[in-house]
């Protein structure tokens, strides 16, 4: 059968969607709480910040990476009472480290839609009950045929990707260290930092080799935590707020998990992401357009990988970028303000509480101590996931 | 822009409880523990079940789109790009390229190695560039390995071989 192609896409919604509040536990190794009660805290600041009542959402939505961290296999509905669901129209994304961001942009979907007015967006990740160690769990992303009979680690395809990234554009680990350096005492600042601190490159370069060339301060922590935030329609927007901020963007993209079979020095499946959500927010030219990034960091050189794919640095200029301080939170381009998952800590999914609402509470301007220095008007959060294979983008502006 | 709650600085709290080792130690909290035990026989497909049978015979067997006209390792039945089946099958060298490499120190557990292992993507020689797998290298100083080194595969002895990606041990440098 012979259809007609349609010219593009075309972005069709009922309604424009705000955030009007967010919230988040702290990050740890292990939490004594449950990811129930985790969730559970995380929403009740979201809808304090909102000045909103559970009565008061329509519908949830509920990010969560891996079943495995847990051992729960049927995670979304275990932590359903904690999210505040009981008896609402829910569901559970998941695209691994994807998750954080495609949360949000599945409440996007919900409110655009017009299908509720007021949907809470909630993330939790408990990855200390698998021990000794969340590594474990990750042993079964793996193809069951063709790789794990290598006894792959996880820490693997980062590696892999880091040294060819390197190598295409003949950057030195120095220059990829200091985004450790960055992030790690960007995160003195926020509250529920896991692993802030004052490090140096040096620091960096001497640590424990794990799979060369990562060395244990290239990576994130695993951690516990949630993470949740109040996505609504225009004029429920009105009603709670003077400056809500404005979701102008989504998008998200997925590559095969045949990864051994594409060039990994750049994020394709990134790029095509940004390239919807970037359409959608009507920005051409997103170094000069975009004021403030979140893009996910569980290692220092994919924070520098993810510019690149979100087109905020040239192929290969990211490092450069960094090296100048341009990406300082004083910097032209600020990047993990927030400190990042390198610094607050990496509850998978629950990154959604340092990308997409730090860039919320930045452009709101309530991120206190780790407010960014120039004035901003739009801003990007990222995350990745999976086997080299998801991108997912959410633009935000506090101008609609 | 608008006042409203400006001065909130965000997030205004942060709640849970760490544990700390001590507190493990000291049987502080309150664990209950559980050991899944899931067993799975996972089927290698029609696909990779002609490509494992190949290794078994010491032959790298991929498949070649006769659309967008990819060589593609390992193989798979249909074309993912064009979503069309495929219907030639190429047997490749055991030769090829490294694409990048790592040097390993821990184990799937993140449990340190006693020996570093050095792992790598390597392209296969006689596919479309940068089609590579993963495996692992041998018989070379870890300090000596670079991006575009060529490898050959060594394999186990026919006898021991099992239908298995491991029944390349790993692959090596070729001399000069």
């Amino acid at each position: 059968m012979m259809v007609e192609k349609v010219k593009g896409i075309k972005y069709h919604k009922k309604q424009d969607v705000a955030i009007v509040g967010a919230g988040m536990t702290i990050f740890r190794r292990r939490l004594n709480e449950t990811g129930k009660e985790l969730s559970y805290y995380a929403v009740k600041q979201a809808l304090e910040e909102a000045g909103l009542d559970i009565s008061d959402i329509d519908m949830v939505v509920m990010g969560s990476a891996p079943d495995a961290f847990d051992g729960v296999h049927m995670k979304g509905e275990y932590l359903l009472d904690g999210a505040g669901a009981s008896n609402k129209p829910y569901v559970r994304v998941f695209v691994g480290g994807g998750t954080g961001v495609f949360a949000p942009i599945a409440g996007y979907w919900h409110v655009a839609s017009g299908l509720a007015d007021v949907c809470l967006v909630v993330c939790e990740e408990k990855m200390s009950s698998s021990h000794p160690h969340p590594q474990s769990a990750f042993k079964y992303i793996w193809d069951p045929i063709l790789d794990r009979p290598l006894k792959p680690n996880l820490i693997w395809i980062f590696a892999l990707e880091m040294r060819r990234y390197m190598h295409v554009h003949n950057i030195k680990h120095e220059d990829i260290a200091l985004v450790s350096v960055k992030n790690k005492a960007n995160a003195l600042d926020h509250p529920a930092a896991q692993l802030a601190a004052k490090i140096t490159v040096e620091d960096v370069l001497n640590s424990e080799p794990m799979a060369l060339p990562v060395r244990r301060l290239d990576v994130s922590p695993p951690s516990d935590g949630a993470a949740a935030i109040v996505m609504v329609a225009p004029h429920i927007a009105r009603q709670l707020t003077d400056e809500p901020v404005w979701v102008t963007g989504v998008g998200w993209s997925l590559d095969t998990t045949w990864w051994t079979n594409r060039d990994l020095y750049f994020p394709r499946y990134v790029a095509e992401a940004a390239k919807m959500a970037y359409k959608m927010a009507h920005i051409t030219d997103p170094r000069k357009e975009i004021d403030v990034a979140e893009p996910y960091d569980p290692f220092d050189y994919k924070e520098l990988h993810h510019m690149e794919g979100l087109g905020l640095a040239k192929k290969g200029e990211a490092p450069i970028l960094t090296r100048e301080g341009v990406t300082a939170r004083d910097g032209d381009l600020p990047v993990c303000p927030s400190g990042g998952l390198l610094g607050v800590g990496n509850p998978i999914a629950a990154s959604l509480g340092v990308k997409v609402a730090e860039i919320y509470w930045q452009l709101a301007y309530r991120a206190g101590k780790r407010q960014v220095a120039k004035e901003v008007t739009t801003g990007v959060a990222q995350a990745w996931g999976d086997l080299m294979q998801v991108g997912t983008v959410v633009v935000l502006s506090n101008k609609r | 822009m608008a006042v409203g709650k400006k001065d909130i600085s965000c997030p205004p709290y942060v709640k849970g409880r760490e544990i700390e080792l001590e507190d493990l130690k000291e049987k502080k909290v309150t664990y209950v523990e559980d050991h899944p035990d899931i067993r799975y026989s996972f089927t290698a497909g029609q696909a990779i079940s002609k490509f494992l049978k190949g290794l078994k015979e010491g032959k790298i067997l991929g498949v070649k789109c006769n659309k967008c006209g990819r060589v593609m390792v390992p193989p798979r039945e249909f074309c993912e790009l064009c979503f069309k089946p495929i219907n030639e099958w190429v047997e490749l060298k055991d030769t090829g390229v490294v694409e990048t490499f790592s040097i390993s120190y821990i184990d799937p557990d993140a449990r340190p190695l006693e020996e570093p292992e050095i792992v790598a993507v390597i392209a296969i020689d006689g596919a479309s560039p940068h089609m590579g797998i993963l495996h692992k290298l041998g018989e070379v100083d870890p300090e000596k390995v670079y991006i575009g080194m060529r490898v050959k595969a060594v394999w186990k002895p026919e006898e021991e071989r099992e239908g298995a990606i491991t029944d390349i041990k790993y692959w090596k440098p070729i001399e000069g």
